[in-house]
């Protein structure tokens, strides 16, 4: 488990070719338009020499409760050279669900590279922590995940979160958490730690910021949540593919209906689009176009949100907090309401009642008039 | 009470003498002309593509709630007219193949009616010309609301302590040396912000250089006595909602009549000098002949 090899040395070493380096370097440029200073160039070769250069950082990568959701997203390629891709440009040198070893010569493992890479690795937490029962609910070798936690994280040089779980709780944490799951930042509090929230989140996103962090030194800038802006900043209402149909009203009403063939807006079967922040309306799973929730033709659930996800019922519609003007126009001459018969009926009463009202008014001033002086 | 002639047209001299007094009032006021530093809008109906970016920004700018209940599902900020929520918007017209979008908001008049009708100031013409509106010396008469011949100020109907609403130039980015919110987010630069008599010139310019394009009229050079936001169309003013085509301001006639008549308060002084006259000489007349 040597650093001194960069990047670059690594990937010819194991016979990556550059055609696949570059490649990925252009994934990570969609990924992270913006925000990001390792993808701030205009070109994938630009992009390459930046990351070539970088001493390929030792991730240490600790499973909580999890479904392992976000270790298959990682995982999850479509071109077959891209999983040995992953392990070149990061030295994953523990990770329970893919490492070789078990049992005992897991914890030496996980023991030797906390040692060698003393203050250095990059500590990655998938799943959530339980802290009911003085968190007996999760034990590795004997030790809760409130403690494995804060000791590997004590000499981790950057703290990531990956997904929802380890972000603020994730499933575990719903209604009513019997558990007591918590995410990684209620427990770690003596340094930052970067939240990559979603179910599960889009893998680059994890590999960008772990690469920035190798290649620069500096954590990417973050929202007040922890999360990476160059991802988080915008919600998926702003960048759906679908807009266009929510802004002319055009929404799908009922899976499988006409509207819903046609692609239109998803709105009406609960899309939380307008309220969460992700990035998977412009960069999509598995590597595939239209390979994402609303892309196949069903509603955003949140999975990001902590108010959102598991907490609101999927087909509740989401609370837009600005809503833009739609694509129809109010006309220069609106058509006038007609008159409500109960207005006209007021009003009748009333003028029939003044001029009663003035008639004998009248009369009486008539009397008026022909009395005769008083004596 | 029973009169004779004589006295009779004695009465009658003496009120037409009184109103003598008064001077003469057709010309009495002057034709306003805009101030100075007048600024305003030009905008173009054949530039417009009626993505309402102004309409956002000025929600944004004023910081304004959406309006609901319109045409808009429930869902979209979508007024259909100007309103309390909404100082500036974009119409439609469309008959036919005959189309054209309409930017509403207040015009700014070089003599508005609504200055003229505030009883209390609470309207006026200040810096740049803008009319702007100090909530301070509302009543909530409406009268603003009543007289504007584009329909713009509007009242909140629907809070307990309303005011007025309507446009006022982004009076504090103007301040700030910065032009209105709606100038400076549309995209194809189909309303621009400027000094009015250069936006004036821009408008002829346009007029002069593409004949056949609009309608030969810069809407504001002198209807209602002059208008600081202007207008050019393709198609006819009026189907754009502009109703009026006169040149005299809705104020000057009123004003005119109103300023003459009590022009150094002489009229009512003279009137009620005449009034306590006759009742002077008319006291104790009854329990006279009763007697």
């Amino acid at each position: 488990m040597t650093l001194n090899l960069t990047i670059a040395e690594r990937l010819r070493r194991s016979g990556v070719s550059r055609r696949h380096f570059l490649t990925f370097c252009g994934k990570l440029m969609v990924v992270a338009p913006a925000g990001l200073a390792i993808t701030n160039f205009i070109s994938p070769n630009a992009v390459a020499a930046t990351i070539g250069r970088a001493r390929r950082p030792s991730v240490i990568w600790l499973h909580m409760q999890d479904c392992t959701g976000c270790t298959e997203t990682l995982l999850r390629t479509s071109e077959p050279d891209l999983a040995s891709l992953l392990f070149d440009v990061i030295s994953l040198d523990y990770h329970e669900t893919v490492m070789a070893a078990s049992g005992h010569d897991a914890e030496a493992a996980l023991h030797d590279a906390m040692e060698q890479n003393k203050g250095k690795y990059v500590l990655v937490v998938e799943g959530s922590i339980p802290t009911k029962e003085n968190g007996a609910y999760l034990k590795i070798a004997g030790r809760n995940g409130i403690d494995m936690l804060k000791d590997v994280a004590a000499n981790a040089a950057a703290v990531i979160s990956m997904g929802s779980c380890s972000s603020w709780g994730g499933v575990p944490s719903s209604n009513i958490n019997p558990t007591g799951a918590t995410g990684v930042d209620s427990i770690i509090k003596d340094k930052p730690v970067i939240n990559i929230p979603g179910c599960p989140p889009n893998p680059y996103v994890l590999l960008a910021t772990i690469l920035e962090y190798a290649s620069t030194g500096k954590v990417p800038k973050l929202d007040a949540l922890g999360r990476p802006k160059f991802a988080y900043d915008k919600t998926i209402h702003e960048h759906c593919p679908r807009r266009a149909h929510f802004d002319a009203g055009q929404f799908a009403a009922q899976f499988g209906d006409s509207g819903h063939r046609e692609g239109w807006c998803l709105y009406k079967l609960g899309c939380k689009g307008p309220v969460t922040h992700a990035p998977c309306s412009t960069r999509h799973f598995n590597e595939v176009v239209d390979c994402w929730p609303i892309g196949i033709g069903a509603p955003c659930v949140g999975c990001t949100e902590k108010d959102i996800a598991f907490t609101v019922p999927i087909f509740t519609t989401a609370d837009i907090k600005r809503p833009f003007p739609p694509d129809n126009y109010p006309l220069v001459n609106p058509e006038h309401k007609p008159v409500s018969p109960i207005a006209t009926g007021v009003a009748g009463l009333v003028g029939g009642a003044l001029l009663g009202a003035g008639f004998l008014a009248s009369r009486k001033m008539g009397d008026d008039s022909t009395d005769a002086p008083k004596e | 009470m029973r009169t004779d002639r004589r006295a009779f047209f004695k009465s009658f001299a003496a009120a037409a003498a009184t109103l003598t007094v008064l001077p003469t009032t057709a010309e009495a006021r002057a034709k306003k002309t805009a101030p100075s530093d007048a600024v305003g809008m030009l905008y173009d109906t054949t530039m417009c593509i009626g993505c309402k970016a102004c309409v956002v920004a000025c929600k944004e700018t004023n910081d304004m709630p959406a309006d609901t209940d319109g045409y808009g599902h429930g869902l979209y900020d979508s007024p259909d007219s100007l309103n309390q929520y909404t100082k500036n918007i974009i119409q439609l017209y469309k008959d036919g193949d005959e189309q054209s979008y309409a930017k509403k908001q207040c015009m700014h008049c070089i003599d508005p009616a609504c200055v003229g009708a505030c009883m209390l100031g609470a309207l006026q013409k200040g810096k740049f010309g803008v009319v702007s509106y100090d909530v301070s010396k509302c009543v909530g008469c409406r009268y603003c609301e009543t007289v504007c011949p584009f329909n713009v100020p509007k009242f909140e109907w629907a809070k307990a302590a309303p005011k007025i609403v309507k446009c006022e130039l982004c009076k504090d980015r103007l301040a700030e040396g910065k032009e209105p919110a709606c100038t400076a987010v549309c995209p194809r630069k189909a309303v621009i912000f400027g000094k009015y008599t250069d936006l004036l010139d821009e408008a002829h310019r346009r007029l002069q250089n593409s004949p056949g394009k609009y309608v030969n009229k810069v809407y504001g050079e002198k209807e209602l006595g002059g208008t600081q936001v202007l207008y050019l169309s393709h198609i006819d003013f009026e189907k754009i909602g502009f109703r009026f085509q006169q040149d005299e301001s809705v104020p000057h006639l009123q004003q005119s009549v109103t300023h003459g008549v009590y022009k150094g308060f002489i009229g009512p002084v003279a009137l009620y000098g005449l009034l306590g006259a006759v009742m002077f000489r008319n006291r104790g007349k009854n329990s006279d002949k009763e007697s």
